[in-house]
């Protein structure tokens, strides 16, 4: 394997880690909305307030990874993406102070749990929109963007951005059925089961236009044998569904949680399906955007030395805070 | 009308974006070094007055650090979306030591924050303490690599250019330590130490001023004037070091400093006057004769070359730089008459009866803050017109986005960051004028650390 797919893979990894853990903190803002009453902000808040910090490097891993792995993907896509990127960064403003300032003034706490809520739900859109957009393709001359910075808007990118909210508003609410416990509990379970069927149908459409997008993507998943190899995917989607879906009607703890998460890696990987080799759609491939072999080993020995040092802390922070999360559990 | 072009309001943006991310880092960096020495003096000399301080600045460092972690992501992506031609060129050389702050820096500060913050009373004292520990590491980290990356830009090494233009590394050991990093990193560090020490003296004197037995309080003030007596004046010498490294490596940044346009053997110190970087002269001027190669060159008599002996495209705006120099110098010195005043008076032993003291002391909070900005402009400016120095010009370095674009973002993230930073100073504010000895009473009573912890808990 060339240093250069190792490299695609740790950034797929990156990436993923990103979606999954910043997901769940972000669909809390998403799922705040329909929790009205104080004490419940409150918990479902602390449930994530010590390790959403840790969730969200992840982003700025991605983001770092691409720019030392990969320059010229990154030169290309950010200008790309320019507006959706900048809205999401606001949003990440927005609900990122909420999580001190809503503490700091009793008075205020309204307006800071709005700018969680608001800003959460643009993070989102704003990701998925930028994640249609990127599938879509980015037209690309000599080693620069060549479009307009309205590029990124189409049905498909508002689409794929509305399909987000959900996804993550299932993350969310599948998070707070682990971690919160009777009444707050319940209502989450009710709104997970609504979040898991919105997430589905959206799942159902994005695969089934994506490869209308393109005669490649079209090629992947459809031209005989392709289709034998990527065929387990949908499957194993159909399982997960149906699991996720028991978990929920039993009203179990975790599992929830757990497929929702199944459903995302699975996603993720008819997302790679459809990419690779390319590592920006349509024409630029891992090999061509990569940087030079000494950049890439260079960080390639960081990230063997630190990513299991980060997951092992990571992993104790989250030890630490393990359980149900209790009212009151706060330092403020 | 004048209309800006996009590289303008590319470059606004960043120098806006910028400049109010350095003010959290510039803070929490010395911030997550005080807490850590607060709760390593609580642990050994077990005086709950210690305990008090770390809770009440551990609050303000929690604001300050959440806003630098927000403002700190839209850092990390400014370069790909305004600066799309520099993270191409650069990304082989500076992706892999930013790669590095977020691995060794980002993931260490964040995955102990949060038992920093809510941890006490689950993992014990000991396990607190590391956690502590471990996010000031982190910060120190994060300088380490950032400034690297800085300085690469300043004084680029250990690199060769391929064949579409890209910097490549050749040796990552020079490239890391490249020859302006040492001094840059040993500056900035101790700004941000006295940036922090000032805060923390500055609120220690506002609560003495309120209440003069404010045992808190006290401690505070006491702490604080002790780091700069003794770093004020080392920062003079390291950032003496500093110049003399940039005279080497960037000399129109120096001559733009110190407003030399013309050649001169046996150049005076200009203490004051107005440059004119049209006419390219200098007006209305104050000086020392023969000082300004003496400083420079450690010889009365040393020639120094002038703007005007710069290619015409090379050379950094004076009018800026000579400016913004004098501001950072100009409170360093203040910095270093405050910490000489603070040990007349602990001689005297009027320490914490001198009011005037505690007033000035006061007015010196921010000083740090404005010191640490004047001195990136300095840094930053007479750089231009490169981004890496000599190798890549600013106007070659931008994004193919249009003007609207960057014009529509700018003035987003200028409302945003007056909305939310504003708050956030407001709480910091709000915090600053708690009384640090809270709960007198509980004072009193608490000799067993259980009670002492429950301070945690308190809302």
């Amino acid at each position: 394997m060339s240093i250069e797919l190792i490299w695609a893979i740790i950034l797929c990894f990156a990436i993923f880690a990103y979606v999954v853990l910043d997901g769940f903190d972000l669909g809390i803002g998403i799922n705040y909305p329909f929790i009205s009453s104080k004490w419940e902000r409150d918990i479902a808040m602390n449930t994530v307030a010590p390790i959403w910090d840790g969730n969200e490097t992840w982003l700025i891993l991605g983001g770092g990874g691409l720019f030392a792995a990969f320059p010229l993907a990154y030169s290309v896509v950010l200008p790309a993406l320019y507006v959706p990127l900048t809205a999401m960064l606001i949003g990440l403003i927005l609900r990122g102070v909420a999580f001190e300032f809503r503490w700091k003034d009793k008075s205020k706490t309204q307006i800071w749990d709005k700018a969680f809520i608001i800003g959460s739900i643009t993070a989102t859109f704003f990701q998925g929109v930028a994640l249609g957009a990127f599938l879509q393709g980015i037209p690309i001359e000599g080693r620069s963007f060549n479009g307009d910075w309205w590029h990124w808007l189409t049905p498909f990118s508002i689409f794929t951005g509305i399909a987000l909210i959900f996804g993550y508003g299932l993350l969310g609410s599948t998070w707070l059925i682990y971690k919160t416990e009777n009444k707050t509990k319940r209502h989450m379970q009710f709104l997970g089961k609504r979040f898991f069927i919105l997430t589905l149908v959206m799942i159902l459409i994005v695969s089934l236009w994506t490869p209308y997008l393109h005669p490649e993507y079209f090629h992947k998943w459809f031209s005989y044998p392709r289709i034998l190899y990527v065929l387990p995917v949908p499957l194993l989607v159909l399982i997960a569904t149906v699991f996720c879906f028991r978990a929920l009607i039993k009203n179990y703890d975790f599992q929830p949680f757990l497929w929702s998460i199944v459903l995302f890696l699975l996603s993720f990987i008819g997302l790679m399906i459809s990419i690779y080799p390319n590592i920006v759609p349509p024409g630029l491939d891992i090999w061509q955007a990569a940087a030079p072999k000494k950049s890439l080993q260079f960080l390639l020995i960081g990230v063997l030395i630190f990513i299991p040092i980060i997951i092992a802390y990571t992993s104790f922070t989250y030890w630490v805070f393990r359980g149900k999360t209790k009212p009151n559990e706060s330092y403020h | 009308m004048h209309m800006f072009e996009a590289i303008d309001l590319a470059r606004f943006q960043f120098a806006f974006v910028v400049s109010f991310h350095i003010i959290f880092p510039a803070f929490t960096i010395g911030l997550a070094s005080y807490l850590a020495v607060l709760e390593a003096l609580w642990l050994w000399k077990k005086d709950d007055r210690y305990l008090k301080l770390f809770n009440y600045w551990l609050k303000i460092f929690a604001i300050a650090f959440g806003m630098g972690v927000v403002s700190g992501i839209v850092m990390s992506y400014q370069f790909g979306t305004n600066w799309s031609v520099f993270s191409d060129k650069t990304g082989p050389v500076l992706g892999p030591l930013m790669g590095y702050e977020v691995l060794s820096a980002f993931f260490l500060e964040a995955g102990f924050l949060g038992i920093m913050l809510f941890g006490m009373n689950k993992v014990g004292k000991k396990l607190h303490f590391f956690a502590t520990l471990m996010v000031a590491f982190g910060t120190f980290f994060s300088a380490f690599w950032i400034l690297s990356v800085n300085s690469w830009m300043h004084t680029p090494a250990g690199f060769s250019i391929n064949d579409v233009g890209q910097f490549v590394p050749e040796n990552w050991i020079e490239i890391i330590f490249n020859p302006s990093f040492p001094y840059r990193l040993t500056h900035m560090l101790m700004a941000a130490y006295l940036t922090t020490a000032f805060v923390v003296g500055a609120v220690g004197a506002w609560h003495l001023l309120k209440n003069n037995k404010n045992l808190c309080a006290r401690t505070m003030l006491s702490m604080a004037m002790w780091m700069a007596a003794v770093v004020a004046p080392l920062q003079l010498i390291a950032g003496d070091m500093h110049g003399l490294n940039t005279l080497e490596y960037q000399p129109a940044k120096i001559a733009a400093i110190e407003g030399h346009y013309e050649t001169k053997k046996g150049a005076p110190l200009i203490l004051f006057g107005i440059p004119d970087d049209e006419a390219m002269e200098i007006n209305s001027i104050v000086e020392i004769p023969k000082l300004g190669s003496m400083i420079l060159k450690h010889d009365f008599d040393a020639e120094i070359k002038g703007l005007k002996d710069f290619p015409a495209d090379e050379i950094p705006p004076a009018e800026i730089i000579f400016w913004s120099f004098r501001i950072m110098v100009g409170i360093g010195m203040a910095m270093i008459a405050l910490g000489l005043w603070s040990l007349f008076l602990r001689w005297k032993d009027k320490f914490y009866s001198t009011k005037l003291f505690h007033i000035v002391c006061m007015i010196m909070g921010p000083a740090g803050f404005i010191a640490v900005i004047a001195g990136w402009i300095t840094t930053e400016v007479g750089r231009q017109p490169f981004t890496v120095y000599g190798m890549l010009k600013t106007i070659d370095s931008v994004s193919p986005i249009d003007a609207p674009a960057v014009a529509t973002s700018l003035l987003v993230f200028i409302v945003t960051y007056f909305l939310v930073f504003g708050a956030g100073t407001y709480y910091i504010f709000k915090q600053f004028s708690i009384n640090p000895d809270i709960d007198k009473d509980q004072t009193k009573k608490v000799g067993s650390l259980g009670v002492s912890l429950k301070l945690f808990d308190k809302a």
